[in-house]
Parts: C-alpha cells; sequence; structure tokens
C-alpha cells in the first residue's frame, strides 16, 4: 500500500475522530465541523447453475460479487475519497484479475478547488475535448477503470482561458500500467475571453492538447523500441444560432505495439460532426476516420487495458435487447472510417398526422468501412481482404512502416451498416405505442472472430405503455430478428408491470428459433422483480442469459451465457 | 489491513447518516459544459429561492427519455403552479453528446441542459446509473432523491415540487 493512500486514511480517521469528538463540545472547531460525508453503493451479484445446451459452464465458486463503495468527504473548497472494490470473486464475463485482490481500495484521492485552480493528488478522471488523444473513466459495467493516479492541476487565467496538465500511470486492474503518462491541454473560449462577443451568436473555441508516454524498452528486443510517444490534437467548436459544427484532429507519433504488429508508422485521426436544430426538428452529420490510433500506457497491453485515448464508435447505440447485444460495432482503432446521419422530426401537436400528443419520427444512419492500405511490401497473398491486415499483418518493409493510406482513402470491405427508424407517438393519456425497424450488416468475422460471411440482419420492434391508473402500468416489448447468417431468427417478448413509486415486475424471454442447429434452439427465459425506495434500488432476478456482447461508446465486453440468480443493490447516500 | 478499511468504511457510512439528515448538501460546483461545449459550472444552478429537478439522463436510455418525455407534456402546468426548473444533465459521452442539441430541440424540452461527457457531475452527486433524479429546495440544498423511473414516478415528484414550491420540508 503506497504512501499516500495511508496517508489519506489517516487524515479521513483523524478527522472523523475530531468529528466524532466534536460533537460533545458545543461550538467546536474540529476540521471537518460542516463537512459533509456522502457516496453511493453498487453490487452486483450472480449464482449459477450448469446449463450445458446454453454453453453456460459449471462454475466451481457457484456464484461471483463484484461491489464497489465510494465515500466523499467535502468541506468548503476541500474534498477527498476514497472506493472499495470487491471482487468475490468476480461475476463472470469481466477479467479473472479483478479477482487478484478480493476487496480493496483502488481509487483515492484529495483535491482542492478555487475560482480559478484546482489541484488533485491521487485518482482522478479526464477528458480533452472529445477523448481523441486523451480520456481516462470509469465504466463499471464493462470493467473499465483506466484511471490516473498522480497529479493534476487545472488553471484559468483569465476568463475563457483553461488550462489543465497532468502527470500520473493509469489503473491495470490491481496494479499500476508500466508507462507513465504526462499530458497538458489549454483551450480559449472566445466568447467569454472577449467581453464585446459575449452575448454573440456566434459561439467559438479552439483547444489544444499534447500527451506522451514513457515507457522503458524491452530488452528482450533488437528493435529500437521508442520509449517516448507523444501525441496531440487540436479542436474546433463554432456555433451560430442554430447551427453547430466540431472538428478534431489528432495524431500519434510512432509506436510500435502488439496490437499493431509493431510498426513504426504515425497515426492520425479525425472526428467532425455538424448539427441543426429548432424547435421539433434536429439533424446531426458527423465522420470519424482513424488510421493506426491505438494509444495505451504498455504497448503489450490488450483487451480494454490502459488506453490513454478513446476512439467512439460512429453508430448508434441501440436499447432494444436483439439490437443492442447480439451485433454490436466496435471501434477499430488500426483503422476505419464512418458516416453517421441522424434526424429527428416531431409531427406538431394537433395536427391530423400529429394527433393530440404529437408523434415523433427518428431516422439514423450509419456506415463504416475498412480504410485502404497501400502496402510498401505485400506481406499475404489475400492482401484485398482488411481482416487479414487487422489479424494477421507482418510487416515485411525494411523501415516497418508497413503500408501508406491517408484518413480519406476509403477500402471496400464493409464493417458496419445500420439504417433504422423508429416512430413514437403517444395517443392518449393512457397509451403510448413505439415501432423500430433496423437493418445491421455486420463484419461477424472482424468483430467477433468468428469465421463467416458479414452478417446482414433485419429487426423489427413494436413496444407498448399501458398506463391503468395514476401508479399502476404495464410496458410491453415483442422484438423479431431475421437474419441468413450466424444464430438465424430470435424473438424476443417483454412484460413489465409497474407499480409507481416501489414495485417493477418483469419477465421476458428470448427464442432463437431460427437457429440452424436444432438443438440450439433454445428459450432463454428470466424474470425479475426491482424493488425502489428513492435512491435505493435492488433487484433480484432468476433465469437464463444468453451469451452476447455489452457495449457502451463502441467499447464492448463479451457477456457469457449463464444460468441463475441475480441481484443488484444499488444506493447513493 | 482489511479489518481497518472495513471500520473505516463504516465508521464513514454512519457518520455519513447522521450527516445527511441536517437537512442535506448542496449542490456541488463542478465543471461541466454547455451545449455549445463552453464552460459550465454547477455550482451556477439556481432558481430565484424555487425549488429545481436536477435529471441525469442520457440518449441511449430509454427510461431517462421516458420520464422526461411525459414529464415535457406537463412542464407548462408544473412551471406556472410551482415555478419550478428542471436541470437536464445529459451523461453521453464523445460518442452521442453531439447529438443531444438535437434530440432535446426535437422533442421541444424547455429545460435547462448540460453535457457531463466525462461524468464528473455524475460522481460528485454519486450517481450510479441513469435516470437519477434530485430534488434540490430554494436554499440549493439536496432534499430528496429517486434512482430509475417507472410510469407514475412523475406525479410523486411534482407533489414533492409542491410542496417546496408552498415552503413545506418534505423530510
Amino acid at each position: 500500500m503506497t504512501y499516500f493512500l495511508k496517508s489519506t486514511f489517516s487524515l479521513l480517521l483523524i478527522a472523523l475522530v475530531t468529528q466524532a469528538f466534536g460533537q460533545d463540545e458545543e461550538g467546536s472547531t474540529g476540521i471537518l465541523d460542516g463537512a459533509q460525508i456522502h457516496g453511493n453503493f453498487d453490487l452486483y451479484a450472480q449464482q449459477y447453475n450448469e446449463d450445458s445446451i446454453i454453453g453456460a459452464a459449471a462454475i466451481p465458486e457457484k456464484s461471483g460479487i463484484n461491489a464497489f463503495t465510494n465515500l466523499i468527504v467535502t468541506k468548503g473548497r476541500f474534498s477527498a475519497g476514497v472506493r472499495l472494490e470487491s471482487y468475490l470473486p468476480p461475476v463472470q464475463g469481466f477479467d479473472v484479475r479483478f479477482g487478484n485482490q478480493p476487496i480493496g481500495i483502488p481509487f483515492r484521492y484529495a483535491n482542492f478547488k478555487e475560482e480559478k485552480l484546482e489541484v488533485t493528488v491521487g485518482n482522478f478522471y479526464e477528458q480533452f475535448g472529445n477523448g481523441l488523444i486523451l480520456r481516462s473513466y470509469e465504466e463499471r459495467a464493462l470493467g473499465i477503470d483506466n484511471a490516473f493516479d498522480g497529479l493534476r492541476v487545472k488553471y484559468r487565467p483569465y476568463q475563457g482561458v483553461y488550462l489543465k496538465a497532468l502527470v500520473g500511470n493509469q489503473r491495470f486492474y490491481w496494479q499500476k500500467s508500466a508507462g507513465i503518462v504526462r499530458a497538458f491541454d489549454g483551450e480559449i473560449q472566445f466568447n467569454e475571453l472577449i467581453k464585446k462577443y459575449e452575448s454573440s451568436k456566434l459561439r467559438l473555441s479552439l483547444g489544444g492538447s499534447f500527451v506522451s508516454k514513457f515507457q522503458a524498452a524491452p530488452t528482450n528486443t533488437s528493435m529500437d523500441i521508442p520509449e517516448n510517444v507523444a501525441g496531440g490534437a487540436g479542436r474546433l467548436v463554432l456555433n451560430y444560432g442554430n447551427f453547430g459544427m466540431q472538428a478534431e484532429y489528432a495524431y500519434k507519433v510512432n509506436d510500435p505495439n502488439k496490437n499493431n504488429n509493431y510498426i513504426y508508422r504515425n497515426g492520425q485521426g479525425l472526428f467532425f460532426t455538424a448539427t441543426y436544430s429548432q424547435k421539433g426538428f434536429g439533424v446531426n452529420l458527423s465522420a470519424k476516420t482513424i488510421d493506426n490510433m491505438e494509444y495505451r500506457s504498455d504497448r503489450e497491453a490488450g483487451f480494454n487495458d490502459v488506453f490513454i485515448n478513446y476512439l467512439p464508435a460512429l453508430s448508434r447505440q441501440h436499447t432494444y435487447n436483439l439490437a443492442a447485444t447480439l451485433y454490436p460495432y466496435a471501434t477499430q482503432p488500426n483503422g476505419e472510417f464512418g458516416l453517421q446521419g441522424d434526424i429527428i422530426y416531431k409531427i406538431k401537436k394537433g395536427s391530423k398526422l400529429g394527433g393530440k400528443y404529437g408523434t415523433t419520427i427518428q431516422v439514423n444512419v450509419s456506415a463504416i468501412n475498412s480504410l485502404k492500405r497501400d502496402y510498401i511490401v505485400h506481406s499475404h497473398a489475400d492482401s484485398a481482404r482488411a481482416i487479414l491486415d487487422q489479424q494477421v499483418y507482418i510487416p515485411t518493409d525494411s523501415n516497418r512502416i508497413g503500408y501508406n493510406t491517408n484518413l480519406f482513402n476509403v477500402g471496400d470491405e464493409v464493417y458496419y451498416r445500420d439504417y433504422n427508424i423508429e416512430i413514437d407517438r403517444k395517443f392518449n393519456k393512457k397509451f403510448k405505442l413505439k415501432a423500430t425497424y433496423v437493418f445491421l450488416e455486420y463484419n461477424i468475422e472482424l468483430i467477433q472472430f468468428k469465421v463467416s460471411p458479414n452478417v446482414k440482419a433485419h429487426i423489427a420492434v413494436l413496444e407498448g405503455l399501458n398506463k391503468f391508473s395514476r401508479k399502476h402500468s404495464l410496458r410491453w416489448e415483442v422484438q423479431h430478428m431475421s437474419t441468413e447468417e450466424d444464430q438465424g431468427d430470435w424473438v424476443f417478448g417483454l412484460l413489465e408491470y409497474s407499480y409507481s413509486p416501489h414495485w417493477i415486475v418483469s419477465v421476458l424471454n428470448q427464442y432463437n428459433y431460427g437457429n440452424k442447429v436444432k438443438a440450439l434452439q433454445v428459450n432463454y427465459p428470466t424474470a425479475q422483480v426491482v424493488y425502489v425506495n428513492k435512491a435505493n434500488r435492488i433487484s433480484v432476478g432468476y433465469g437464463r442469459q444468453r451469451a452476447g456482447i455489452f457495449c457502451v461508446g463502441g467499447v464492448c465486453r463479451n457477456v457469457p451465457a449463464a444460468n441463475g440468480l441475480t441481484v443488484a443493490i444499488t444506493s447513493s447516500f | 489491513m482489511r479489518i481497518i478499511t472495513l471500520l473505516v468504511i463504516i465508521a464513514l457510512t454512519t457518520s455519513g447518516t447522521i450527516n445527511a439528515q441536517d437537512g442535506g448538501r448542496k449542490i456541488p460546483a463542478v465543471d461541466i459544459k454547455n451545449l455549445d461545449q463552453s464552460a459550465f459550472s454547477t455550482g451556477e444552478i439556481e432558481n430565484d429561492g424555487k425549488p429545481i429537478i436536477i435529471s441525469f439522463w442520457a440518449t441511449w436510455c430509454s427510461p431517462c427519455k421516458r420520464e422526461l418525455n411525459t414529464i415535457a407534456d406537463e412542464w407548462e402546468d408544473w412551471v406556472d403552479e410551482t415555478g419550478v426548473k428542471l436541470v437536464a444533465i445529459s451523461i453521453d459521452d464523445a460518442r452521442n453528446m453531439h447529438k443531444v442539441k438535437p434530440y432535446i430541440d426535437g422533442q421541444s424540452w424547455e429545460y435547462e441542459v448540460y453535457l457531463d461527457p466525462n461524468g464528473d457531475f455524475k460522481r460528485a452527486m454519486n450517481v450510479n446509473n441513469v435516470p437519477h433524479t434530485f430534488l434540490i429546495d430554494g436554499d440549493r440544498n439536496i432534499v430528496w432523491q429517486h434512482n430509475s423511473y417507472a410510469p407514475g414516478d412523475e406525479e410523486e415528484l411534482y407533489e414533492l415540487v409542491e410542496k417546496l414550491s408552498g415552503g413545506e420540508s418534505i423530510n
């Protein structure tokens, strides 16, 4: 345990003791007088039965628990916090390395904040711009926590000028990443800086980041591996009335690493969005293109470990079960080119077409392809297949640059297509209906390593909400997926009865009736009861969980098949 | 060490409960973003002594959108009768945060909306998952909070807003 952790603890303990004794005396001036202690708790537990039909293996421990407790002490300009994590053992699907320490404190910090200056010592999260060059964050449901452990200073020398500097190691399960990260970001908000333009319709800001990581070179290779790898990004955000646009360009010098087959090629990426919106109508167009932009604080790391940067997926984040968890797209940091368009339109309330409460239509289209590579030396016979570039490509040119391309050199290989439309209408106070259609094309070989042609799937969903009285309502979903590839057709049904404000009871079933393998035409029934009281929520479920992929922001985790009891508790205080 | 850790946790938790009964804490000042991505400090959230609802949501969260769209249908009445303000905090990250403005304009929401793309305000408010709704009294104290949404919950929320607006305590 580090010196810092010990001192934070001592500080908290002293503070508590002072507070405890302080309560006996009137007008006490204990250091935590007026301080507030708050936090939250989050537990997910699962019990496992063996179920060979769905591929749920026998788990020797029979159960898994992930639990998190955050505690924050704040007083005036100071705050300090700790997070206790327990994995007893980790829930299936989370990295087993979480289990290396069953219980511990991987996150603790102290923070001082005043109007112009903020200093954080210990652990912290940070994001520069869109995160293309730096983002540390926690996504508990994915088992992602690449928090920094070090020092961060934020300073505002003038109104409208924002500076940030940080140094630290990233969390790597219960250890620290091998490399250290140093980073700086500056942003100018012109409407704040120049008083004359304070209320101008034109809003403009510019930002720039510089990041450097250091990791000692390995001794077991004859390659000349760079120890310091620099990256940078520039961004522009412009708004004028109903129009808005933003662009961010990121660049990274050569960074041979395990996942790019140790090539010496520089990396770059561009993310652009433009929006227009007015009451009842909104449109968003975006483009993202990246080449060799994997940036981690350990060149040997895999999975979702110790990423310094974040490359968001340019596609819709689906929420309906079949559309969300069978074929979700995951960003390909080694290279991809994507476009997305999104339109929302609300047909006016009271119009003939819109009905009494209005009808909302949303259309979303996204297309992601490979980035075409011109190889310096062909390394494999089937060079047209970008998928091999990602998986088995071995550079053979003398400089190990590997290939040439540019950010607009769109390749032929389809990574992902998603065309979807959603119509949502409230008929009256007691009935709402939403209809959704989704077409997906999914490069399953690239994303899930399954040898198969691209999956083409049609998904239709009907969701209804019947409100019987003030407290009683029923929400239901019927979903159908039809596809020739992979597991074939699925049907899904859900009934969710709620008794506000405390109870929600639901039953659902998924049935893989179209599986070409007869034995795999399986039902996945589940039942769940949820009790909510203010900021406390307890849910208990029982049933079969289908193997699938759970994603947030283009970063995914495999969820294995399971059969058994689940308990989830969250609480904030 | 583990025992000490647990003791500290228990001590902290208990004193947390003791502290919480004092009428709640204020909204912490955290730097997040306006819809045009300029800086906004949550210390500036206020409503002239009238109640404030703070609702954490995301464009990918169906129950969140159900809750905020349901309230939107009644919103004019809520404001007329109580002067309440709703501050919707989107926790969408870079993947979806640029879709927030088109979405809220498309749905004609009349809420104050801010972006918290890296969850800084979410953590400071101890939010585990969305939707999570807070009620703030006229002195900017957090007096009530609620996790998740079921149809009808908005009516309980409105009753509490009415009480606050009428000067009653809701603890």
